[in-house]
């Protein structure tokens, strides 16, 4: 340490000096792992997606763009996104739809497989959420639930009931000591369900999978 | 002599003056995100990579740094330091990065790591000043990981995942829940405390019988 009394000016070249060395230190270290942060990002879509499309093989981006779905790689901001599911052939099997919504401590954001044809909920996979660990987080640790999700029908909606209560194609069985964190899955789906119904193009002509981007599974 | 002086910086932050049983410092992390063990482990080593690179440069730059700015370059370093690590765990290990969140960015300000350069680093040379830091954030590690696995055991029945229990073992949920840290942390002060006091009653006694005996 410096005894008598520094210049301003060498006080702000100390600080000007480490904050330029902090900046391209920081720069360095963005560029560096931000390859593999987008392709750790797309990986875990790619994986929720083949989870909650039984049987997809591969998958495109499909954007809503001036009234209609389109196969695209990417997405100017807020536009609506879902993701086609194909099989081998490139025959096209379900959507898997994001939503999101309040859980019972923070927003839940969750993937949905959906098959227009049948109009039925083919999986759910819970991408990212805060409930309670023991309780709320069985919303995707009880592999019943979870289960409970495969080829649940979702007309007029789907509907969370008590425990051993479900007699309908469309209900489930809410998680005890986790009602509010279950329903919130069951709101969030009904909700981007019905966002996406019109938007969604009439079942038979669904984009074709391009066949240059996006499947090398 | 010499080595005994480094020898003394890196012990003290483990054991007589760990920062957080001993100092009681940095619990914002200590309380927020031991829930299981490896998240612990990932917070300590977090924590300990800022606090052992921020030591090193402030101790190699302590005369270049003029004292009435030292606060700001000393941030300076140390936010680097944890936005480097942050996009570190972000790349390598997704899954635990989720879990510790906001966590991560306000290691910044555990003021463990800016208390160590104000009133080590910036004083001494670099070998100690390492050392000093990888003592004390050996030490919070250690903290850390020992909160973590104690309220993974008992919340979870389970260590890094692995279940420990058959079936029937009903987990303590509280445990995991911000409670347990609370509960935890209090038992293993009490413990401190505790060792602390019969310590100093034994030297106590052991001084009474040498002054009595000789």
């Amino acid at each position: 340490m410096n005894t008598k009394t520094p210049s301003s000016m060498r006080l702000v070249l100390t600080l000007a000096i480490a904050g330029l060395v902090s900046g391209v230190a920081i720069i360095g270290i963005y560029e560096s792992t931000l390859p593999t942060i987008t392709a750790n990002k797309a990986r875990e879509l790619r994986e929720a997606v083949f989870k909650v499309l039984p049987g997809v093989s591969q998958m495109q981006q499909l954007v809503y763009r001036d009234g209609e779905l389109v196969a695209s790689e990417d997405t100017v901001k807020d536009e609506p996104v879902v993701y086609g599911g194909y099989d081998e052939q490139g025959d096209f099997l379900g959507y898997a739809i994001p939503g999101a919504g309040p859980g019972f401590q923070d927003t839940i954001g969750l993937l949905f497989g959906f098959t227009p044809e049948r109009r039925l909920v083919l999986g759910m996979e819970v991408l990212e959420s805060r409930e309670t660990p023991g309780l709320g987080d069985k919303i995707y640790k009880d592999a019943d639930f979870v289960q409970a999700f495969n080829e649940l029908s979702i007309d007029p909606e789907i509907v969370a009931v008590k425990k051993g209560t479900t007699n309908q194609p469309n209900e489930i069985d809410a998680i005890t000591g986790a009602t509010i964190s279950s329903k919130a899955v069951v709101r969030i789906i009904n909700e981007a369900h019905s966002d996406w119904l019109q938007r969604l193009p009439a079942p038979g002509s669904e984009p074709q999978l391009r066949r240059d981007a996006g499947d090398e599974t | 002599m010499k080595k005994n002086d480094s020898y003394e910086a890196f012990i003290k932050g483990i054991w007589r003056d760990n920062p957080v049983f001993v100092q009681v410092l940095g619990m914002c992390p200590m309380l927020a995100v031991t829930n299981s063990a490896i998240n612990a482990i990932a917070m300590g080593g977090a924590t300990f990579f800022v606090l052992v690179g921020s030591s090193f440069l402030v101790s190699s730059f302590r005369n270049l740094i003029p004292k009435q700015v030292r606060i700001s370059c000393f941030i300076i370093i140390i936010a680097t330091f944890v936005t480097v690590a942050d996009y570190t765990l972000l790349a390598l290990v997704p899954k635990v990065h989720k879990e510790l969140g906001a966590f991560i960015p306000l290691i910044v300000a555990n003021c463990m790591i800016l208390g160590r350069q104000e009133a080590f680093s910036s004083r001494y040379p670099v070998r100690l000043a390492v050392m000093d830091a990888m003592g004390m954030a050996g030490g919070f590690l250690l903290a850390l990981f020992s909160l973590g696995a104690i309220r993974e055991i008992l919340g979870d029945g389970a260590l890094f995942g692995i279940k420990l229990f058959g079936e029937n073992f009903e987990p303590w949920i509280i445990m995991i829940l911000p409670p347990g840290g609370f509960l935890t942390l209090g038992v293993i002060l009490l413990f401190f405390n505790w060792f602390k006091f019969k310590k100093d009653e034994f030297l106590a006694e052991v001084a009474e019988a040498e002054r009595s005996g000789s």
